[in-house]
């Protein structure tokens, strides 16, 4: 982008007639940011700063009253209750991000070194996100007929005489929760990996084969290291997404487990909303550091 | 996450402002020269629009197109939940005319100074008021419940008084709309045995089978009744407790929880009627209209009375600060038709009760009457107001009769002292 702007300036400057309008080198690139800027001002870093501004604020039930109160954050990082809620909202997270990414990596392996033609990858790929035609709040839901006590699979093992009585924990349970997540989340994975198995250079391959490493060896001393960008990528849309979600948990644990942005929607709910800010800004904070350590492994900019 | 339906009634091809400037100047006019005689004409010429917003009967659109052929007032409806009821009244007092509100909100909504009390000489049909939202009696003899029971938040001492009046006066604060007598929704196919108490809920045979509902203002008080039967504790006041009543009570619900007793939590009326109709649970905190859809499944679901009592719940129509002039005469108009009987008959062929159970009578057949008011069993098919069978011939009403069913309220839904410090606990139960 910023290679782009400036390489553009120049030309604008070479062009330009002496009698015209000179526009100064630094003034045309600072103009040509100036939408970008805008629309990051005022749809991010604006209500950004609102919700910082508002976390320090007091509240009752009635309204907000400007001031300046650690109150917020104090009752928040002082609670047990916020404590085990970012520990749970942790362990769904590294679960479903494991499972994700050991599912995506294969998917996208499969896709992109075992089906031959671009036509039947390209189809293939179709089907993945066929799912996402609808609403994930639907795909979510859906498995609840699935997996409740007298729901499909339940009534299957029981018909063929596997179990005696329904499995208890399929439904409203940590499981369930886990299971419908890497099921949304999936294809957040799929699709950045599949993105960079697809640009490594397949002479490589060919070259490692010659010189006489196995296919174990192939895939990790090759096309692994290749794909980490995309692996980075998937990662980033998948804890991002997990770390935030409130509907999944709380649809798919009967409301029996909690999550933080579940946490701060209650609290919101209550117009609690200087609480809930404040707890934003932790979320926040944790999040970001999550993808900075994540790009602190893998330097993503490689594929880009 | 509030969720706003906005039902917007087609006006005659003019803003809403041009109509109210319009028609409150010809009102006015027609008020100056004394000519006001047939209201509901004056308005179909002028219309008027109204405002309300809330949560019950704001829900129903049948009201306001009823509403608008009667009288020809424009109702301009807004649903919310309670939570964005009560800050809204309370926070953009000049966004509505009509707070639809329920009578805990009005407790925390009233002393803000935002609505205006009705002068009681001007509701015709005020002497038809059940009594309950009078001297908080159903009959004489009965006793008062706990909670924020309506009338003691139903007047206040003058026009401009803010305080609550300890007896009735001539300054009301709310006209009650809808009420009804919650309890445990049961599966009787299922369940096994006989129900009779709160405490059934906690059996362990019913463990991973129950479900309570997770909106804590409502939660806490199911729970408390479920603890008061199992006799762990006696509440001083169920809707008032002190923190020392919250702690034992949410410490026994996270024991409940973490010995696996429930199986969900449910928020929305659509959840708690999967769980049921799915079997997922057997017994559980539900409403009444949840219980009718399960049974419109042709699932066995019973509401279930219980010794102990009900617990109660309702809502009513408050006029804002704001309104004056011929939109305050508007409102009061509407305030009349509203108790003057059909509104009345189609709350109760819901399931819910209406203010005055009288003029509602008369808007009912006799076997409607006999069904939903009278605990007698239905002698045809009874028809929701859409016209859906809701009950088959030879049905009868759980828990019997209106006055068997209010008789027995034990306590009223109601926002406590130590309401942040509930809400706290909750969180804590819900994440233990």
């Amino acid at each position: 982008m910023a290679t782009i702007t400036t390489s553009q300036s120049g030309q604008i400057e070479t062009e330009t007639a002496p009698r015209r309008l000179v526009i100064p080198h630094g003034l045309a690139s600072h103009l040509q940011a100036t939408p970008l800027l805008l629309i990051l001002g005022f749809f991010f870093v604006l209500p950004i700063l609102t919700i910082v501004v508002v976390s320090f604020w007091d509240y009752d039930f009635a309204g907000l009253y400007p001031d300046f109160l650690t109150m917020n954050y104090a009752d928040t990082l002082g609670s047990w209750v916020t404590w085990k809620t970012y520990l749970n909202t942790l362990k769904f997270t590294v679960l479903v991000w494991a499972l994700t990414l050991s599912i995506g990596f294969w998917v996208a392996y499969f896709l992109a070194f075992h089906v031959r033609t671009t036509t039947m990858q390209m189809v293939l790929f179709l089907v993945c996100t066929v799912p996402f035609l609808t609403s994930n709040i639907i795909r979510m839901i859906s498995w609840i007929p699935v997996l409740g006590r007298n729901g499909l699979v339940n009534s299957t093992l029981i018909e063929l005489g596997l179990i005696p009585q329904p499995i208890e924990w399929l439904l409203y349970s940590d499981f369930a929760v886990v299971l419908a997540m890497v099921h949304l989340n999936t294809l957040f994975m799929v699709t950045p990996i599949f993105n960079t198995l697809m640009r490594i250079d397949r002479s490589l391959i060919e070259a490692a084969r010659d010189c006489g490493a196995s296919g174990g060896q192939i895939l990790w001393n090759v096309i692994l290291p290749l794909a980490k960008p995309g692996m980075a990528i998937g990662s980033i849309f998948v804890v991002t997404l997990v770390m935030a979600d409130f509907s999944t948990v709380q649809v798919m644990s009967g409301g029996q487990s909690a999550s933080v942005a579940l946490m701060m929607k209650n609290q919101m709910s209550l117009l609690q909303y200087p609480a809930a800010a404040a707890n934003a800004v932790v979320l926040l904070i944790v999040v970001l550091s999550m993808v900075a350590a994540i790009l602190r492994v893998v330097d993503i900019r490689k594929e880009l | 996450m509030t969720t706003e339906n906005k039902t917007e009634k087609p006006g005659a091809g003019l803003t809403r402002r041009s109509l109210l400037k319009t028609g409150a100047a010809a009102i006015g006019a027609i008020a100056g020269s004394g000519a006001i005689t047939g209201f509901p004409t004056i308005w179909a010429q002028n219309p008027i629009t109204l405002r309300q917003f809330g949560t019950g009967v704001s829900n129903i659109n049948a009201i306001a197109e009823k509403c608008k052929q009667d009288l020809g007032i424009t109702l301009e409806m807004t649903a919310t939940d309670s939570d964005a009821a009560a800050q809204r009244a309370v926070t953009q007092p000049d966004s509505y005319d009509i707070a639809d509100i329920e009578y805990w909100i009005a407790k925390k909504v009233f002393p803000a100074g935002v609505m205006q009390p009705m002068d009681v000489k001007k509701i015709k049909y005020f002497d038809k008021i059940v009594p309950l939202f009078i001297d908080g009696k159903l009959k004489p003899e009965s006793v008062v419940a706990q909670g924020t029971a309506p009338h003691t938040v139903g007047f206040v001492d003058a026009q401009d008084s803010k305080t609550f009046a300890k007896s009735p006066t001539d300054w009301m604060t709310l006209i009650p709309t809808i009420y009804n007598a919650d309890t445990l929704g049961i599966r009787p196919d299922l369940v096994g045995r006989e129900i009779t108490t709160w405490a059934d809920i906690m059996d362990p045979a019913f463990k991973g089978k129950t479900a309570i509902l997770n909106i804590p203002s409502i939660g806490i008080m199911d729970a408390a009744m479920i603890m008061e039967a199992m006799g762990n504790i006696k509440y001083a006041d169920k809707g008032n407790m002190t923190t020392d009543e919250i702690d034992k009570t949410i410490d026994f619900l996270i024991k409940a929880k973490q010995d696996g007793q429930f199986r969900a939590f449910w928020k929305s009326f659509d959840e708690s009627v999967n769980l049921m109709a799915s079997g997922e649970v057997v017994i559980q905190s539900m409403w009444s209209p949840a219980v009718a859809a399960v049974r419109s499944k042709g699932i066995a679901c019973k509401y279930q009375p219980l010794k102990e009592g009900y617990r109660a719940w309702g809502g009513g129509l408050g006029l804002a600060a704001h309104l004056q002039g011929a939109q305050l005469d508007a409102a009061y108009e509407y305030i009349n038709w509203y108790l003057s009987g059909w509104v009345g008959a189609y709350l109760n062929r819901q399931g819910y009760y209406s203010a005055a159970m009288e003029t509602a009578k008369g808007f009912m057949s006799e076997d409607e009457w006999g069904f939903w008011v009278e605990g007698k069993p239905a002698k045809g098919d009874i028809l929701s107001p859409e016209g859906k069978v809701m009950e088959k011939a030879g049905a009868v009403r759980d828990g019997g009769s209106f006055e068997e069913r209010m008789g027995k309220v034990a306590c009223w839904n109601s926002v406590m002292d130590e309401d942040r410090y509930m809400i706290k606990r909750w969180n804590e139960f819900i994440a233990a």
